[in-house]
């Protein structure tokens, strides 16, 4: 992994100041991410975030680089289709729990069997925020929240098993409270060929007010220190993923080089689709029409 | 003009797709113009299937009225369309296997019997499916079809399983044609055989075949009928034209993956039902919002909901209109041929594109999946592309890039991802001139009146660049038939036999219904005589577009909402019924009950009984009269029950089997 910082983190500064509240853990993804592309040194030309809609999801336009704020739950499906049209482009999903774990979570899984070359953060603050606080699909069991009264009564999603057994070949986890090591989580992601998933505790401090910076400050613990934890062992990595309670594990679960779907795809011999000149060789479109006679 | 039109009946598994292919491919490459509708039902094995193939040495435009010749491969087929085949034509079945009652034989028309045992011993062992070669054998002699040639299409149909198949299907072929030689006389004068070399083809090849003569790269899909042999095509195709073809996990990833194409500067389309458009409708809105460019092929089958997935309507024209919440510009095209199919996908590319917007093609069963010759030169290689404004480069001193700035065509220069001092980002929220949000806290209402008047301007420009509709036929006719997409060739021979009975009509058709020409269509529609819309739905979705863009109440309507395509003669009867003040009747016909009948037998009694008599009887206790089907032995024609039918609504009422 790179580590030398090779271009100014001033680079990728948006105009737009992020509407966030003061506090939100969404601030640490949004610096970690900035951190990722100057260590990487990736030209801002070149990147290109995608996100679907939430707080945080209103991301993209709080970094200056490419690109899309698309609709609630797609933003998966809508990066899936930009990377496919030009697989030069370092594609970069941002948005919450409700948007990928949630609306989204077809998408999610089936991006993830692709293995396609994309790098999903996920703010992950077990709560939706921007509607004013309703139980999302990782809000803790019996948590009250305006939907659930009486107490959560559904389990969370456990995002982190769900990549491993979906095919995502880069799979780990990062705390708004620690962004210099999240930013290498998300590095290491993007540097990763194939789906890479990083769930990020962001906690959200107007809504929850179980899951919060002190909660997690307590609980979390690096899974890099950990004696004996090898991260190329998928099977170990299903195990850990079930530890929650006192100590919660963040960092890199599992990473492996699998094919990616564009390493299948013929068209991008030439290219990416985006730059390959339109229309068809007329010797190829006489034997299509050939065909028909 | 000559034709013969040749009605394949059998039960799906029976190969009828093959069989019709090889004559149907015959046929156009003898130089003849072919088209074709097959009736299938959504089942693997077993449901009744009804291949029509009109053949004519001039262009032909529907599937047509008539039935010359029937090749029946099982009893019910032989029984359901016997009585339907015309004076001078034939009825050629496996003798072996299947009875031909002689009552159902109309006066001048030849049965044609085949002794398929005998003929096929020669060649061992066969497959029950070879009974269809010795029939298109016999065909081909009764119908002065060449034999050469279809020696050769069975040689293409089987080289893949090499010479040995391809020598025994042209030798039983061969056997059949030899015993028709020596048993029947042909029923019709020798052809004009032009030999011209023209496409047989389906609307869904030709807006597959158009889409990447266009530049399509990526093409996603769930499958879906009748929109999935675009897929099948692009599939088989992509690694020749070097098309990425995606099939997703749902029409929602369908069309946020050709979005996210469309973003990054690829030429991208995909299509579905109407089922799947539902879902693909969010993002459509997402397209006009952010400004991009994609193309969605909406295929109608009968709705709504799942509805009749293997037939045809045109139905889903207030689903397509009404997509997405709010207003955004767009464009809707109804292709109105199989030709115009593929001219459609290149002419939706260069819309959407030019003016960065969704185009939707509205298509559907029947002209998807339909197959018919075509003009040689209807599918041309240099089609033409235009991209619009797309920024190439963009210095530092140009200043700030705005991705939709505001200019008086509404189009905003795009720069593609990728290029140098054009980071911008897309959002489905509302935004600026630069992209940045005016939503939430940055709320501006003159910001957001001003971004909403440039994306809607675009229409104007759009609305220019369309061909406005044209009146077809004598100016002063005394009805005007109205339609819109692909009825276009079914109300033109409709109008060919009114004239011929002495009623002028003349054709009003549409094929841009969004934005539409409001102004030129009212002062067409003001000068005609009487007007009458024919459309395949319940409720007249056309006619009430019409309205909403022209205020223009079409005076007459003709609808149809069972789901087979419309016919000719149907529409010429139906019309000179309206002319003449007669009530048109929805009751149920003596024919429609002993299809239902069949239909009863089918699923629920033994394949050894048929429907005999059907009489019609009053209403008796019950509040209609009533269709009574007599059930009776195959062998023996013996009473075994009856079934008795509502006329008016079409009940079940019950059947009593004979005690």
């Amino acid at each position: 992994m790179a580590t030398v910082v090779q271009l100014p983190i001033e680079l990728y500064e948006s105009a737009v100041d992020p509407d966030w509240c003061p506090g939100c853990g969404d601030f640490g993804v949004l610096k970690s991410l900035k951190m990722a592309a100057s260590r990487l040194a990736i030209n801002p030309k070149d990147m290109m975030v995608v996100s679907g809609i939430g707080c945080s999801s209103n991301l993209p336009g709080f970094i200056h680089a490419y690109g899309v704020h698309s609709l609630h739950g797609r933003a998966v499906a809508v990066a899936e289709g930009i990377k496919l049209g030009n697989h030069d482009l370092h594609v970069v999903v941002t948005g919450g729990d409700g948007d990928g774990y949630g609306i989204g979570i077809g998408h999610f899984i089936h991006a993830m069997r692709r293995n396609i070359d994309i790098t999903y953060v996920v703010m992950n603050n077990q709560i939706y925020g921007l509607t004013t606080g309703q139980a999302s699909p990782t809000t803790m069991k019996d948590m009250r929240t305006k939907s659930t009264p009486r107490g959560n009564a559904e389990l969370p999603i456990n995002p982190i098993a769900l990549a491993l057994v979906s095919g995502a070949t880069y799979v780990a986890r990062a705390f708004s409270g620690d962004p210099d090591h999240m930013s290498r989580m998300i590095a290491g992601g993007i540097e990763h060929r194939g789906f890479a998933l990083i769930d990020v505790f962001s906690p959200c401090v107007t809504y929850n007010k179980l899951n919060t910076y002190p909660w997690f400050r307590e609980r979390v613990y690096k899974l890099e220190g950990e004696p004996g934890y090898d991260a190329s062992d998928v099977r170990a990595a299903v195990n850990k993923s079930f530890e929650w309670g006192d100590r919660i594990p963040i960092g890199l679960f599992f990473a492996g080089l699998q094919p990616t779907y564009e390493d299948s795809e013929p068209a991008f011999k030439k290219g990416p689709l985006a730059h390959q000149p339109l229309g068809l060789d007329r010797a190829v479109f006489d034997e299509f029409v050939e065909e028909f006679a | 003009m000559r034709e013969l039109t040749v009605g394949i009946g059998g039960a799906a598994g029976d190969g009828l797709d093959k069989a019709g292919d090889t004559l149907a491919k015959t046929a156009s490459r003898a130089g003849l113009y072919v088209y074709a509708y097959n009736s299938y039902q959504s089942v693997i094995r077993g449901g009744h299937i009804w291949l029509r193939v009109r053949v004519a040495e001039q262009k032909v435009h529907s599937h047509g009225d008539r039935l010359d010749v029937l090749i029946a491969l099982n009893q019910d087929s032989i029984e359901r369309h016997a009585p339907e085949v015309f004076a001078g034509g034939a009825i050629i079945y496996n003798s072996d296997k299947l009875k031909l009652d002689p009552s159902l034989v109309r006066d001048g028309v030849l049965p044609a019997p085949l002794p398929i045992a005998s003929l096929t011993k020669p060649f061992g062992k066969v497959q029950p499916v070879m009974q269809n070669t010795v029939a298109l054998g016999a065909l081909f002699f009764l119908a002065r079809l060449d034999f050469d040639t279809a020696a050769g299409v069975l040689a293409d149909t089987f080289q893949h399983k090499g010479q040995a198949v391809i020598d025994q299907n042209v030798a039983i072929a061969r056997a059949g044609y030899d015993y028709a030689k020596e048993s029947f006389v042909q029923l019709c004068d020798d052809w004009k055989f032009t030999g011209v070399r023209r496409p047989f083809i389906t609307g869904n090849e030709a807006f597959a075949l158009g889409a990447v003569a266009a530049g399509c790269k990526f093409y996603s899909a769930y499958p879906m009928t009748p929109a999935s042999s675009i897929l099948h095509w692009m599939a088989s195709h992509a690694d020749r034209c070097g098309v990425v073809v995606k099939q997703c996990e749902d029409e929602l990833a369908v069309v946020n993956l050709a979005i996210g194409a469309g973003h990054a500067g690829v030429r991208a389309m995909c299509a579905t039902s109407g089922g799947g458009f539902a879902l693909m409708t969010e993002a459509i809105g997402q397209a006009g919002m952010t400004e991009t460019p994609v193309v969605i092929i909406e295929v109608q089958r009968g709705g709504p909901s799942t509805g009749v997935p293997t037939k045809t309507e045109q139905a889903d024209l207030n689903q397509v209109y009404g997509a997405s919440q709010g207003d955004y510009p767009r464009c809707i095209i109804a292709p109105t041929t199989t030709a115009d199919c593929f001219h459609t996908a290149v002419e939706a590319f260069n819309l959407a594109e030019k003016y960065q917007l969704p185009v939707t093609i509205i298509s559907d069963l029947l002209l998807s999946e339909h197959p018919e010759t075509i003009e040689a030169g209807a599918l041309q290689y240099d089609v033409p592309v235009e991209r619009g404004e797309i920024v190439g480069n963009w210095p530092e001193s140009n200043g700030k890039y705005k991705r939709y700035a505001f200019t008086r065509s509404g189009v905003s220069p795009r720069a593609l991802p990728g290029t140098d001092n054009t980071v911008y980002v897309a959002a489905t929220d509302d935004h600026d001139e630069e992209g940045i949000l005016i939503s939430d806290v940055f709320t501006s209402p003159a910001v957001r009146r001003k971004v909403q008047e440039k994306r809607m301007r675009k229409m104007d420009g759009l609305l220019r660049e369309l061909p406005p509709p044209v009146l077809e036929g004598p100016p002063d006719a005394e009805v005007t038939l109205i339609g819109w997409g692909s009825s276009y060739g079914v109300i033109r021979e409709a109008i060919e036999q009114l004239a011929a009975e002495g009623i002028r009509a003349n054709q009003l058709h549409f094929k841009y219904l969004h934005p539409f020409h409001s102004a030129e269509a009212l002062d067409m529609l003001r000068r005609c005589k009487k007007t009458i819309c024919v459309e395949a739905n319940y409720s007249g979705q056309f006619a009430r577009h019409l309205r909403a863009e022209t205020g223009f109440t079409v005076e007459d309507h003709i609808r149809k909402y069972d789901c087979e395509p419309f016919e000719p003669r149907q529409i010429a009867t139906e019309v000179r019924a309206i002319i003449e003040g007669r009530e048109r009747s929805l009751d149920l016909t003596e024919d429609e009950a002993r299809e239902m009948a069949y239909h009863y037998i089918r699923t629920r009694l033994p394949e050894t009984m048929r429907p005999g008599n059907v009489s019609r009887r009053e209403a008796d206790g019950l509040d209609e009269p009533a269709w009574e089907v007599e059930i009776v032995s195959r062998e023996t024609a013996e009473k075994r029950g009856e079934l008795l039918i509502g006329v008016e609504t079409g009940t079940t009422y019950w059947w009593r089997p004979v005690e």
